[in-house]
């Protein structure tokens, strides 16, 4: 093969992933169902086998702009390198990499109260080992929030995704939660605090 | 084994498996269930059970112990991973932090997803074809008139073939059928209450059983529950009591459901 030659089977990869991650880029920031997000094997079918090396690639993009290209394994998260299989039942999002002011989070509707709120219940559930009666978390969001809020509050983030509630009113942790809320930092953080 | 003692066993094994539940469902710590204390009690019980019911219960019994123990792991696992931390610890933290305070740690923590929402070309040209296609308002909300029908006279009897009257009133036929509750019972005062309330066809059946409801609410008749037996007979009174209406009323649900009825129907013809 002569350098014209591999240069034109470069030019022709360097076209295809282009290609690949504006179509990955489209799929991950346009929300295409009630949930935002796309789950691995809807990216296999639109990107191919290769998906995770195209979203290495727009990660690397993105991170210029503070961005990520988040993962969320279905259950617990693999403890080393995920498989395939693994990633096509994983769902993707497209995340802030670093934190965001909290005065910036006011811009995104939530007040001071909400989010002091969400950060209470999601600790409380993650010191239960996960999962927490409905009545712990509201008297523990009682310390922070006005009595005609908590419940109110509490549905909100049920409905948002942060948390789930079963039939016997246990509180889980959802979806957006193990999607944007770093647990291990937001325990280390709080422990670490000097009061 | 006696009757009685049998008994004491299940209600233990049904105390068991509440106590078990409770850490499944209410969050109760895993470790306040005496697994080896409730292992001797089943080792202890399981050769006397002998009925299918007996054997399912001790079954469920273990199963539900099975969960604690697996709790039981999963409290161990989680104390040692690096999200462990002491609630009360973890409480007072919080408690003592300001509302600003805790938000702004939690920003640090918090991701928060990029999601937007869009058109897109062909959910736009549908939208346009529905508007084209859209009916004009002063066309969709046309009021039509009253349509104008010549006033007449009906008879009694086509009001009741309508369904509009009855052709007894309500009390003379709940009274009617006081009278043939009176008479299957007979001399023996009471009567099986499926037997009074069974019928050929299972709308019949329901149509008895709602009569029936009547019938012990309006004080014509009363109900005996024998619970241990599953039984339940239906007592008429000689004369309807209308003071038990003052007293306080106790609901009593029956399930008459087409099974039921089934199975009924098939002991009957046995």
């Amino acid at each position: 093969m002569d350098a014209m030659e591999r240069r034109e089977t470069k030019m022709t990869r360097k076209a295809y992933y282009a290609r690949k991650i504006k179509r990955a880029t489209q799929l991950l920031f346009y929300k295409r169902h009630m949930k935002p997000g796309v789950k691995g094997w809807e990216l296999k079918n639109a990107l191919g086998s290769d998906y995770p090396k195209i979203l290495k690639v727009l990660d690397n993009h993105l991170e210029k702009l503070d961005l990520q290209v988040k993962t969320v394994f279905e259950g617990e998260e693999p403890a080393g390198k995920p498989t395939l299989e693994e990633l096509n039942r994983a769902r993707f999002f497209v995340t802030l990499r670093g934190g965001l002011p909290s005065k910036d989070a006011k811009m995104m509707g939530w007040r001071i109260d909400d989010i002091a709120g969400l950060a209470t219940a999601i600790s409380c559930i993650i010191s239960k080992r996960g999962k927490a009666p409905r009545e712990e978390v509201e008297d523990m969001l009682r310390s922070k929030l006005p009595g005609w809020r908590v419940d109110m509050n509490l549905n909100r983030y049920i409905r948002s995704g942060y948390l789930a509630e079963d039939e016997n009113n246990m509180l889980y942790l959802d979806w957006r939660t193990r999607a944007e809320v770093d647990q291990k930092a937001l325990v280390d953080l709080l422990l670490g605090t000097e009061t | 084994m006696s009757t009685k003692k049998k008994k004491l066993s299940s209600e233990r094994l049904q105390r068991v498996i509440e106590l078990c539940k409770s850490v499944e469902e209410q969050g109760v710590d895993p470790f306040a269930v005496d697994v080896d204390d409730i292992i001797a009690t089943l080792q202890k019980y399981f050769p006397e059970w002998e009925s299918t019911e007996e054997l399912a219960l001790d079954a469920e019994a273990v199963q539900y112990l099975a969960s604690v123990i697996q709790n039981q792991g999963d409290w161990v696992k989680h104390r040692s991973t690096s999200l462990y931390t002491d609630p009360f610890l973890l409480e007072e933290k919080i408690q003592r932090l300001k509302k600003e305070e805790l938000a702004a740690l939690f920003t640090t923590v918090w991701s928060p997803i990029i999601e937007l929402e869009q058109i897109s070309i062909p959910s736009l040209a549908e939208a346009l074809r529905y508007w084209n296609e859209l009916v004009p308002i002063s066309e969709r909300w046309q009021k039509n008139g009253p349509l104008q029908v010549a006033a007449g006279a009906t008879t009694w009897e086509e009001l009741v073939r309508l369904k509009i009257l009855a052709e007894k009133t309500f009390l003379e036929e709940l009274e009617g059928f006081w009278k043939e509750l009176k008479q299957k019972v007979g001399e023996n005062e009471k009567i099986h209450y499926w037997d009074f309330v069974g019928a050929d066809t299972y709308s019949e059946t329901i149509d008895r059983a709602y009569m029936t409801s009547f019938l012990v609410t309006y004080g014509y008749a009363t109900l005996e529950l024998h619970p241990l037996e599953e039984e339940i007979f239906i007592k008429p009174f000689t004369k309807p009591r209308s003071e038990l209406a003052d007293r306080r009323m106790v609901s009593v649900p029956i399930s008459v459901s087409h099974e039921e009825w089934m199975r009924w129907k098939e002991g009957r013809q046995r």
